[in-house]
């Protein structure tokens, strides 16, 4: 198959970007979007360009490195998957392919496609753990937790903080990502003693990296490649009033 | 010991190995040992600076447990967040001794198990210790929130893994790396809001720098902007993964590289058993030239997947056309008590076998048929998906079939390294003061790993092991104030790292890094592989140097190295794999024996086993670097004296 490029090129931070055209041909339909990439960076290398700049790591869905806007959406057109799950027998012969990086004021873009999404590590460094030293821990099978819940709780877990969600969203809000681990942790008898601090400086720490507000538009979830639900910010939304109501009381 | 520059790097002469392994009984020794190492109460703790290169699972929990015990941690990354490391990928599982399903599981079965899958080529104090700590790796991470398997009763759930007949992997459904490194990630998190560690991320080791002969810092570079700059501390712990992308193919996510421990061992450290290396049984087979990387499908596939080929040679049919009386379930047939289950090293070489007879299927004969029909016949496709969901979810993206209607196909792939730099059982290398924990050192799986062994192994070096001996080391240092970065010796390391890139900037050759990585890679696969002789070894130290030759005159690096630049980046760690791959093939040319995943066609049995020579190679291979020629051998006789040594049987 052939296909049409226009790639967001942009050297760095500080400098301006804009898109440039590329054309492949005889793409095999079974390679990877990334191994795409791969080709068209070999042949910009023994053209002397400078081949584009994106980040991937693990390419097996895990690791969160990749992920950019494809046709306007994050990670692409497939449901519930990464850029480096993408194949290109995702798209026709002939088709025009728009890439751009994630969009959104508390992820810088580094250079071309690759942006800066520590913001996200500071969310979770603020309050995203359990407080227990190393060793300080009881026999495992003390604590008996729900099946169910167990479950739910794995698949908050399952979030790989590729930050797809914030790009889905027209506020850039990092809803979907805070709540995955504030119900992650808020599911388990583990995470009970700190739920209260932990919502509270979780949001505080959302809000002052300048993600926006999250208005329940439900595109994060559409658009998860770990298909995180729109539960989880119920679940936040609640553990946020209660703690609102509790520090109230305590404030009287 | 005396230590011999030799034009700008250090070798050892009349030097021996010594394991440092404290006396007294297998069982108490550890916690005998742990009661007499140094402390430092936390307010000492706080004046020692110490810094960790990596942070997957080990280097994440070492970083918090020291953290906790009051130093101050500076952590380095080429990974834009501790989250992105590649132990994230490990799917099945983590073993530990509970015993939880009454099977008749201890401490001495997961030691023994862990030994003898190593084919009895590791030390038998390490992997006690490994077997023992294993039960309190389970407590933490649960303590942490990570959410294991539970059963409908409430408590943690076990599945079955290669190599043994004990219910003891604990497992996230398909994702318990990932589960566990966010637990370690969660505690390092802690401790960065904590203001005890800080973190550097995209940061690449360059270099280490010791400072009379004791290792006192390390040479980055920002990968953002390009600048060298030198990191200095008291201690340094590197936690850097293996070197499975010396292949070129394999399931290690693509930045994975050596770069670190061969900087570590041009400095002194001695790399040990460099050939060890693990061929995966259950991988996506290779597809076309452009492949990338290689996918791995957990080996807990095989607790309900059967694996055969046709019996008869070129068989063309589809699978569904092959009746039962015509198809061979080899492993089944060979090895009758363990039969899926055998080891991964057992499980490849079978596979090969088969492939290299001719009855491999799919488009290019080089794959086996991995069937999950009779299970779910038996337990029903809604028991599949809950255990392997995403396994399979994976296996249909990539290769565009449905298991659950075709048998999957699959071929093995390396996916570790046993091999590593060589460490005491306190995990220091042969450089005071520089640590290597994880599994960038050699020292628990002997020449091939169990299954769900490589999380435990990560977790109780960083979280149990290491943070009590490096206290223990430092308390017998004085902190390290007069250790500046302004130092000579970091001036110098700068210089020279920033040498080495002018040059390779400099080269404008025309080919591009992966095209030599890949040329590399055939070699290292076709050689130092699955299978490997005494003829083709020497051939491939023949051509290694070729490849070397030509990456220094061809190869084409664009863009500027003040900035971002992945393909200076690839470069330089490929520069590393190269001088890596000559010392494999030297150390699997020493070795005239089979063992584990070392595999020499001139030994072994009628039966096409391994033939082990106990005599002769009952040592660890631990190699000191040459500048100037052969490497030179270092050996650790390994001694037994609570298992017996005898031929490993799967039948």
């Amino acid at each position: 198959m052939n296909i049409n490029l226009k790639i967001w090129r942009q050297k760095s931070n500080t400098n301006e970007g804009n898109l440039h055209d590329y054309r492949l041909e005889n793409v095999d339909p079974n390679i990877s979007f990334l191994e795409m990439l791969d080709i068209l960076n070999n042949k910009l290398i023994k053209e002397q360009q400078d081949p584009v700049a994106f980040d991937h790591d693990c390419r097996e869905g895990i690791c969160g490195s990749c992920g950019f806007m494809i046709n306007g959406r994050p990670h692409g057109p497939q449901k519930a998957t990464t850029v480096c799950q993408l194949h290109m027998r995702s798209f026709n012969d002939e088709d025009d392919i728009l890439l751009e990086p994630f969009r959104a004021k508390s992820f810088g873009v580094i250079k071309d496609l690759s942006v800066d999404r520590q913001s996200f590590d500071r969310i979770i460094s603020s309050a995203g753990f359990v407080s227990v030293d190393t060793g300080e821990a009881s026999e495992a099978n003390k604590i008996s937790i729900d099946k169910n819940n167990a479950d739910e709780a794995f698949l908050s877990a399952a979030c790989i903080g590729c930050g797809a969600c914030v790009a889905a969203c027209k506020n850039s809000s990092a809803m979907l990502f805070t709540s995955a681990k504030v119900s992650h942790l808020a599911l388990l008898p583990q995470g009970q003693k700190e739920k209260t601090e932990r919502v509270n400086k979780m949001v505080a720490t959302m809000d002052a990296e300048g993600f926006g507000a999250c208005t329940n538009t439900g595109a994060c979830s559409a658009e998860c490649p770990k298909e995180i639900g729109q539960t989880n910010i119920a679940r936040l939304n609640r553990e946020f009033v209660k703690a609102q109501v509790s520090n109230f009381f305590e404030k009287k | 010991m005396v230590w011999v520059s030799c034009e700008g790097y250090i070798i050892m002469k009349d030097f021996k190995l010594n394991s440092k392994v404290p006396n007294g009984e297998l069982h108490t020794k550890w916690e005998d040992y742990k009661k007499i190492l140094n402390k430092l109460s936390p307010e000492e703790a706080n004046k020692y600076k110490v810094i960790i290169v990596g942070t997957g699972l080990a280097g994440a929990s070492a970083a918090a447990t020291l953290a906790e015990k009051g130093f101050n941690i500076h952590a380095f990354s080429y990974h834009e967040s501790p989250r992105r490391a590649h132990s994230i990928a490990a799917q099945g599982g983590i073993n530990a001794a509970k015993n939880y399903k009454k099977d008749g599981d201890s401490v001495m079965r997961l030691f023994y198990d862990t030994i003898k899958g190593g084919d009895f080529r590791s030390r038998e104090d390490n992997v006690y210790r490994l077997a023992e700590l294993s039960v309190n790796i389970i407590d933490q991470c649960v303590a942490q929130g990570v959410p294991f398997a539970r059963e409908y009763g409430g408590l943690l759930d076990n599945r079955s893994f290669g190599g043994v007949q004990v219910s003891r992997t604990f497992y996230a459904r398909g994702q318990t790396g990932q589960q566990l490194l966010l637990g370690a990630y969660s505690a390092l998190s802690r401790q960065t809001n904590a203001k005890k560690v800080k973190f550097y991320s995209r940061h690449d080791m360059l270099d280490v720098v010791t400072i009379d002969g004791k290792a006192k810092g390390i040479i980055t570079r920002n990968l953002l902007n390009g600048k060298i700059e030198a990191h200095s501390a008291d201690v340094v712990i590197l936690a850097t993964g293996g070197y499975s992308n010396v292949y070129y193919l394999s399931t290690n996510a693509m930045a994975s590289n050596v770069t670190a421990n061969w900087r570590a061992h041009k400095k002194g450290a001695l790399f040990a058993n460099p050939s060890f290396t693990q061929i995966h049984p259950t991988c996506i087979p290779v597809k076309n030239d452009f492949q990338s990387k290689l996918t791995l499908m957990s080996e807990s596939l095989r607790n309900d997947g059967r694996v055969w080929v046709p019996k008869k040679k070129n068989d063309t049919r589809k699978a569904s056309n092959i009746p039962e009386e015509e198809r061979d379930y080899y492993l089944e047939r060979i090895y009758p008590a363990f039969g899926n289950l055998v080891p991964r090293d057992v499980a490849s070489r079978r596979a090969k076998e088969v492939c290299d007879n001719g009855q491999g299927v799919g488009n290019t004969g080089v794959a086996v048929y991995l069937d999950f029909k009779k299970s779910i016949e038996e337990k029903g496709e809604e028991y599949i998906k809950e255990k392997y969901g995403n396994l399979f979810d994976m296996y249909q993206n990539i290769t565009d079939e449905n298991p659950y209607k075709t048998p999957m196909k699959i071929y093995p792939a390396v996916h570790y390294t046993m091999g590593g730099l060589w460490v005491d059982y306190n995990l220091m290398t042969t450089i005071p003061g520089l640590f290597s924990i994880g599994e960038s050192n050699f020292s628990d799986h002997g020449a091939n790993r169990l299954g769900a062994s490589a999380l435990m192994q990560g977790l109780a070096d960083g979280y149990f092991v290491a943070p009590h001996t490096v206290m223990d080391y430092l308390a017998k240092e004085k902190p390290g104030l007069g250790h500046k970065a302004e130092q000579k010796e970091f001036v110098d390391a700068i210089q020279e790292t920033e040498k080495d890139i002018e040059h390779i900037m400099s080269i404008k050759g025309d080919l591009v890094v992966d095209e030599v990585h890949r040329e590399l890679g055939k070699v290292v696969w076709d050689k130092v592989g699955m299978a490997r002789n005494k003829e083709g070894l020497e051939n491939a130290i023949n051509s290694i140097p070729k490849i070397k030759e030509k990456f220094w005159k061809n190869v084409s690096i664009p863009g500027s190295d003040k900035d971002m630049n992945q393909e200076l980046e690839k470069a330089l760690r490929l520069k590393d794999f190269i001088e890596l791959a000559e010392l494999m093939a030297y150390d699997a040319l020493d070795r005239n024996e089979s063992c584990g995943g070392h595999f020499r066609e001139e030994y072994q049995t009628k039966e096409n086993e391994a033939e082990r020579n106990d005599t002769d190679f009952k040592y660890v291979a631990a190699w000191g670097y040459n500048k100037n020629g052969k490497p030179e051998l270092f050996k650790e006789d390994l001694k037994y004296n609570n298992v017996k040594l005898k031929t490993r049987s799967y039948k």
